[in-house]
């Protein structure tokens, strides 16, 4: 059963120089207790495509789609009174900055609680029990005494475990994570992804987790979409793409890594920047910068072409004989 | 032989209010007692978590800070002795670069009076000979001329970075240290920054000191690696010994924390637990013994001293080295 | 291609240069308030105005028409056409207010850049030093506060005696920890990022730390203050005036207006009116002229 369906999902904000279209043509299916990663660097639009989901853009930001379907639900039609009934009770997301996203002025265990109270409409004692619970499943040690700390009194890694709690607090169908693990310390950002991914296989809910990092990925995703400039560029099983990726973005990334490139003097490097706004190319996005670009590339945008593993957005997708390149 | 930078037994204590209107002062050990020698052209890696002491001992370096105990050596001069008189000549030989590109270069000015500041302060050049060794450095580290009438920002965090390592090197210093400078960039970005600070390491024989966390980055780059927990030296010598077989606890779970994309190179994940002790309030014995996987009754008794095992410096009662599967 | 070349940068279109650029993106945030809008273009009228006072006002300010003494406002008539009328001595309200423009605006002026001189240094004194420096210039300035402003005007311009030099003088001493406080508080914020360090490593001394590196990212918040202190500089300046402590007779400020022609409050209100209007309109166009450079200069952070 399809959990999450979207078609052509894109986003424009008004900004000074004119429209910008920060996501552009997004496709993702996902079932129940999916692990999807989506992967690129900033300004790539992969926190904003999740956010337009959630609806947690601001007003300058336009947000259209050919389908944007939750159990179910169209997304795109419903009264925001409907949306404030689903999103942080079946679907829930996490974010970067755990210092940041906590409400200063509140103890832990009220804002956890407000979560209960608004969704569930449970009473005081239920909810302290829940609370408890919650943040015993989440690893926190004296959870009762937890209860009465306010956020700056917790490290990092505390107030990032916080967070899960609220967010798996009405176990909600799909958890989306932006960046969970980024702004933590190395050993901490381990026990995150750990905990995420126990929590996803206890509750078997969808993990969508967005991340920059690769070794994240490579180590926990089941699928995972590349995107680029907005553009959702290449879509495959996380053993494949690592393996034997078909966008030409995805492999020189890949070869960027520090760790690909040891034997070498010099890291490669993807030469030029991610295009702004002011200057898109024509055709294919990556094609000033890409190895394999030929006359075609930059004269006519690809589409996404879905095939049978996976999606790319490529005319000339890198193949591979039987021994790999 | 002499070091471009050395230190022996550096501390740096800080006293800091205690809980509570009338507790005593509690003293913040937030370097206690690192040794270093770094030669001309190498790569020293200061590797660690929050609160390990690394950016402490990056004030040190800079002579911010004077240290509690213990000395600082730049080209064998101390910059301490004479009444700190030396300090603004030695100043010239040791720069530094940060690891947030939007709040290391001042907003208000323009590139070329960023890049010009230091030259203005130090050396009686003409205007025009100033605006001739920017642009030099400009071009030297990927830019263009016109960038030098541009405000910062205007520019990507890879180019801030980029002039950020442009001024740190218009005095032709010894020796460069480097906090975080890649951990807030993206993969492909971070590849052209190190490519860079590894051609000018070659071109003007600087001595690296390489802040930070990542150790994919590290093992890339680093000829000596020192590993540091709450101020204290855990392990310390070639990188190449350090990375094939870590010995110390720490170590190993940092080394197995970090992700990694081939899984030949993902090591056993040691799930730390607990979290990091605050600075204020360091466990009793060896400061890591309660989150260690081999603690027995002697590490929390008495703090190991730093010994040479296996080939490198390690602090650790019971110091084995892990043979790599 | 992909191996390791030291790349450039973006193939970039050619930029205008940095002045029309700034000014562009200043003017789209400005712009969005219409009202703002509005004020500035009323501002620009006031200064236009007093510019070229000899040249619009119909009449001279001295001059007194002995035959039209308190005359209502009248046009088309055949002799004693005021627009705004005469005062009680037959002088000529149009143009006494169009004169008193300048004085207004002087006010205004002077107190803003004595307010900003010297609550720039002694805010940026503050905030690196610290320590007793601080606590000995902030605990003064608590005590300036403490005094009701106009109270305390009143209080300094009976001791250096009155007149409108004076009574700038006294503002500019009230109005003063507004803008001390607002320089230490954001210096003491920028103080501690990290191109501060970069210039302290690079080898920059106290003065140019405070002055050349810090000093400038502190403005913003200064320039609107600057601007509504403007606005309160000249309603206080009328105020003096009104209770006679500020500008002296004859000159033609506007509070001054006010408390000559009180008595006719009731039989002439033409002649109080006006001057009240023109003091209105000017504090308004001038907050609300404020209002959108607070708005402008604030969140450009956060948009584009």
């Amino acid at each position: 059963m399809s959990l999450l369906e979207i078609r052509n999902l894109s986003v424009e904000f008004q900004t000074v120089m004119g429209s910008f279209r920060a996501v552009d043509g997004v496709d993702l299916s996902l079932k129940e207790t999916d692990l999807l990663s989506i992967v690129g660097e900033s300004g790539s639009g992969k926190s904003v495509s999740m956010l337009a989901l959630m609806g947690l853009l601001p007003w300058t930001a336009n947000v259209t789609a050919d389908k944007l379907k939750f159990a179910g639900r169209d997304l795109l039609t419903i009264s925001n009174r409907e949306r404030r009934k689903i999103i942080g009770k079946d679907i829930s997301m996490i974010f970067q900055e755990p210092m940041s996203s906590l409400n200063p002025c509140f103890t832990v265990g009220f804002q956890i609680g407000e979560t209960l109270q608004q969704h569930l409409g449970m009473d005081r004692k239920a909810r302290k029990k829940r609370c408890i619970e919650l943040l015993d499943l989440v690893g926190i040690p004296a959870p009762e005494e937890r209860l009465k700390a306010f956020p700056h009194q917790l490290s990092g890694g505390m107030s990032q475990r916080v967070m899960i709690a609220m967010a798996i607090a009405c176990n909600p169908k799909l958890l989306i994570a932006d960046e969970p693990s980024t702004a933590l310390d190395v050993t901490i950002q381990a026990q995150i992804i750990d905990l995420l991914v126990d929590l996803q296989n206890e509750k078997g809910m969808a993990l969508v987790l967005i991340t920059h990092d690769m070794g994240v990925v490579a180590e926990t995703a089941k699928q995972v979409i590349v995107m680029y400039a907005g553009q959702q560029v290449e879509q495959q099983e996380v053993d494949a793409l690592f393996a034997k990726p078909r966008h030409p973005y995805t492999h020189a990334l890949l070869n960027a890594l520090p760790e690909r490139s040891l034997h070498l003097d010099r890291l490669p490097t993807i030469e030029g920047v991610v295009p702004g706004a002011g200057d898109r190319p024509t055709g294919c996005l990556f094609s000033p910068r890409c190895e394999f670009s030929q006359d075609d590339c930059n004269q006519n945008v690809p589409s996404l072409q879905h095939t049978d593993i996976g999606a790319f957005r490529c005319f000339h997708p890198i193949e591979y004989t039987g021994h790999g390149e | 032989m002499s070091f471009a930078i050395e230190g022996r037994d550096l501390k740096r204590y800080y006293d800091v209010k205690g809980e509570g209107f009338f507790a005593k002062p509690v003293t913040l050990k937030a370097v206690d007692g690192a040794s270093f020698a770094l030669e001309s052209g190498k790569t020293l890696a200061i590797v660690g978590e929050s609160g390990c002491g690394k950016s402490t001992l990056a004030r040190l370096a800079t002579m911010i800070e004077k240290p509690t105990a213990g000395n600082i050596f730049i080209s064998g001069d101390d910059p301490h002795a004479n009444g700190g008189a030396d300090i603004p000549r030695l100043r010239q030989d040791v720069q530094i670069i940060f690891q947030n590109p939007y709040g290391s270069l001042n907003p208000r000015k323009k590139v070329g009076t960023i890049l010009e500041e230091p030259v203005v302060i130090n050396r009686k050049v003409s205007a025009a000979e100033r605006r001739q060794l920017a642009e030099t450095m400009l071009a030297k580290v990927g830019l263009r001329p016109e960038h030098y009438d541009r405000y910062p920002h205007m520019f990507s965090g890879g180019q801030r970075q980029r002039i950020a390592i442009a001024r740190a090197l218009m005095l032709k210093p010894k020796v460069l240290i480097a906090d975080e400078p890649v951990s807030a960039l993206d993969i492909s970005i971070q590849a052209q920054v190190l490519n860079i600070l590894m051609d000018l390491q070659e071109e003007m024989d600087l001595a690296l000191v390489f802040i930070s966390h990542d150790l994919s980055v590290v093992r890339r780059i680093a000829d000596q690696i020192m590993v540091m927990y709450l101020g204290k030296v855990v392990e310390q010598g070639e990188a190449k010994t350090i990375f094939d077989n870590p010995s110390h606890p720490y170590t190993q779970a940092l080394l197995g924390a970090t992700p990694a994309v081939d899984p030949k190179l993902r090591r056993e994940r040691v799930k730390l637990t607990g979290e990091l002790p605050s600075p204020l309030n360091p466990p009793p014995g060896c400061a890591f013994h309660n989150r260690c996987r081999f603690a027995r009754a002697e590490c929390s008794v008495t703090a190991p001293p730093l010994e040479m095992k296996f080939g490198r410096l390690v602090a650790c009662h019971f110091a084995e080295v892990t043979v790599k599967a | 291609m992909s191996n390791g070349t030291i790349d450039a940068v973006t193939a970039e279109t050619p930029r205008p240069s940095m002045l029309r650029q700034n000014l562009k993106e200043f003017w789209f945030y400005f712009s969005e308030s219409k009202t703002a809008v509005i004020g500035l273009a009323f501002l620009v009228g006031i200064i236009l105005m007093a510019l070229t006072a000899d040249i619009i006002a119909p009449h001279d300010p001295a001059v007194q028409y002995r035959e039209c003494l308190e005359q209502p406002p009248t046009w088309g008539a055949d002799k004693c056409n005021f627009i705004f009328g005469t005062d009680y001595a037959g002088r000529d309200m149009l143009s006494r207010i169009i004169f008193g423009t300048r004085l207004s605006l002087v006010a205004g002026g002077m107190v803003v850049i004595l307010c900003l001189s010297i609550g720039i240094v002694f805010g940026v004194v503050a905030g690196y030093f610290r320590g007793w420096v601080d606590i000995a210039i902030m605990r003064i300035m608590d005590t300036i506060l403490s005094v009701p402003g106009l109270l305390m005007a009143l209080v300094l311009v009976a001791i250096l005696g009155p007149g409108l030099l004076n009574a700038m003088i006294a503002i500019s001493i009230t109005y003063l920890p507004h803008f001390v406080r607002l320089t230490r508080s954001s210096y003491i914020t920028e103080s501690s990022k990290e191109y501060v360090i970069a210039s302290r490593v690079s080898g920059a001394g106290k003065f140019r730390i405070m002055f050349i590196t810090i000093l400038p990212n502190c403005m913003a918040p200064l320039i609107v203050q600057a601007t509504l202190s403007f606005s309160t500089a000249i309603l206080d300046t009328a105020a003096l005036g009104f209770l006679g402590m500020g500008a002296q007779p004859p000159a033609p400020e506007w509070g001054t207006l006010i408390a000559e022609n009180r008595d006719l409050m009731l039989s002439a209100p033409w002649t109080v009116t006006f001057p009240g209007l023109a003091i209105l309109l000017a504090v308004l166009a001038i907050n609300l002229m404020g209002d959108g450079l607070r708005d402008a200069l604030d969140p450009k952070m956060k948009r584009s």
